[in-house]
């Protein structure tokens, strides 16, 4: 099962900023975390990863700086803001709001699961 | 194989650079960036055991197309689709030394043509409320302000030998003198026809200068000719913004009880003026290719249109046979001098092999009928002259319907040559280039030679 466009896009801000709280990171490093968080599932691209870096660093989100890697080769890093943390936590709680609305209308008053989602995806 | 493998790999990286550096939405960072990651794909994959050149295929396919990837990058970046005009900083250093050189240049041309316009002040000649004598005296002279700086800032450009410095220098001495040397009464028409024949002749003194060492080919000189167009177009656009500047700049202060009048009219207006015509030349030189040239555009937007107008005023002369107004020779002249412009703009932007095409039939159509439009004005107006006797006026008016007329005609002739592809389109582009010192030599013929033939009327 692959994750829907439009899914992808609206959850890549929050994912992004997320993984990048946990460090900072270049942008393949980036692309390999999502891909090994979601089971290769959610269909990630570099057309979307890098205007949405360079989005966020427009926005304040993140700061970047260039770092010597081998030779005379150098690696854009990304490192995430005081301004993307607050950004993280808003985007955290709307995203939680969302998937409780839907656990509470997949799960049901009475617990009885009316629609056939595995449950491991809504914990 | 394993030695050759990295050196491979190095190649494929080269030629990858090469073909996404052509992309404008990709800046060089981005293109670092997306190699970074490529990397990062083609060792993952050849730490699962491909070969490094099965690796890179693999990770330039992984990435997806280009077109898509260019796609989302410009729509974060879409500023990079309009191109700028960078005046500093940027990534190629000795590129960018040259342009803030000139720069510096331009600025140094710009506040000499716009002190020069005042110097005569120095002498007793005030701009504002001045006699007629000055406002004659600014007639004959006012193209001698600016012209002299956009060729020195153009001979600057193109680092002109000493012998064009001094021919530049000896002509333009020249127009200084004949422009001044006779005693022509201030409300005399010899005062207008140099007013307006001057700044032609001096505009290809200018050309000269664009040139430079180059002043034999036809290319360079229809480089020229494009040239002229965008200065023109960016003048204008400049004049402009410079009209609502001195608009504010009036009715702000008078709103405080300050009159600004002199100031506008004295320093603004000639002072910007003159700075304008060599910003104009610098603005065309630095953006030559930033944006697609104006022109051009203007021309193709506007040939069918001026060619529908004159067969239908072709159709109404005939039809009503109306008599002519013995002075609208100058409108015909400025129609031609517009066809001759529509035509000029259009075989500039041609592609020189393309064959003959609807537009060229247009065109040819636009030709004939202001030639057979002009052939019936001159007939009837050479036998009024005939009959009122001659003035400088109406000599010069004449000759330039002469000049332009020849012109016209034999460009319809190799215009219909390129229709029935008799003759290749560059005999039409090296005429109207070789035909250019003909309009420097008919000016300096009625600056120089008309005011002592008439008496200095």
């Amino acid at each position: 099962m692959r994750v829907a466009k439009d899914l992808v896009a609206a959850s890549a801000t929050p994912i992004v900023l997320g993984i990048l709280a946990e460090g900072e990171s270049y942008g393949y490093a980036i692309l390999k975390r999502i891909h090994e968080l979601s089971g290769g599932e959610l269909d990630w691209t570099e057309g979307l990863l890098y205007p949405l870096l360079h989005r966020l660093e427009r926005l304040g989100y993140v700061e970047s700086s260039w770092q010597a890697v081998t030779g005379e080769r150098r690696r854009k890093y990304y490192s995430i803001t005081g301004a993307g943390r607050a950004e993280l936590a808003e985007q955290r709680r709307q995203w939680e709001t969302v998937v409780d609305t839907l656990k509470g209308i997949w799960l049901g008053p009475g617990g009885e699961q009316r629609i056939g989602i595995p449950p491991a995806h809504l914990a | 194989m394993a030695t050759k493998g990295p050196d491979e790999l190095e190649a494929q990286f080269e030629q990858w650079r090469g073909y996404v550096r052509r992309r404008r939405e990709l800046a060089a960072t981005d293109v670092e960036e997306l190699e970074d990651h490529l990397r990062g794909s083609v060792a993952e994959l050849t730490g699962l055991g491909l070969r490094p050149d099965e690796a890179f295929l693999v990770a330039v396919k992984r990435m997806g197309s280009l077109d898509e990837l260019s796609r989302e990058f410009a729509r974060e970046h879409s500023e990079r689709l309009w191109k700028q005009l960078v005046l500093s900083g940027g990534a190629d250093t000795s590129a960018v030394a040259r342009s803030r050189q000139d720069i510096l240049v331009m600025l140094i041309c710009a506040t000499g043509a716009a002190l020069s316009v005042k110097v005569p002040e120095l002498f007793g000649q005030h701009i504002v409320s001045g006699p007629d004598e000055t406002a004659a005296f600014y007639a004959r002279n006012f193209a001698l302000f600016g012209l002299p700086w956009l060729a020195a800032f153009l001979a600057w450009r193109r680092r002109a030998r000493p012998a064009v410095i001094g021919a530049l220098v000896g002509l333009f001495v020249a127009g200084a003198v004949a422009a001044n040397v006779y005693r022509l009464a201030d409300d005399s028409q010899s005062v207008v026809l140099t007013a307006v024949h001057l700044p032609i002749a001096l505009w290809v003194v200018v050309g000269l200068a664009y040139v430079a060492d180059e002043w034999r080919t036809s290319r360079r000189r229809m480089d020229f000719v494009r040239f002229s167009g965008e200065w023109f177009i960016y003048l204008v656009l400049m004049g402009l913004g410079g009209g609502v500047l001195m608009a504010f700049t009036v009715a702000i202060f008078n709103a405080i009880g300050i009159d600004q009048g002199d100031f506008v009219g004295g320093w603004l207006l000639p002072c910007g003026f003159m700075a304008a015509v060599v910003v104009a030349g610098w603005l065309v030189e630095v953006k030559q290719g930033v944006i697609e040239n104006i022109a051009p555009v203007l021309t193709r937007l506007f040939t069918p249109l001026f060619a529908a107008v004159m067969l239908a005023f072709l159709v109404a002369l005939l039809w009503t046979n109306h008599a002519l107004d013995r002075n609208m020779l100058i409108i015909f002249n400025l129609l031609l001098v517009v066809v001759l412009g529509l035509l000029l703009y259009a075989i500039s932007a041609r592609d020189p092999l393309a064959p003959p095409g609807l537009f060229d039939r247009l065109q040819f159509g636009l030709v004939v009928s202001a030639l057979l439009i002009d052939a019936r004005v001159l007939v009837e107006i050479t036998g009024r002259i005939g009959e009122w006797g001659t003035t400088p006026n109406r000599a010069a008016a004449l000759g330039e319907n002469l000049v332009l007329l020849v012109n016209l005609a034999w460009s319809a002739w190799l215009l219909l040559g390129l229709l029935r592809r008799r003759a290749p389109f560059v005999r039409l582009e090296h005429w109207q280039t070789a035909y250019l010192p003909v309009y420097a030599l008919w000016a300096t013929v009625v600056v120089v030679v008309f005011p002592p033939v008439f008496a200095y009327a």
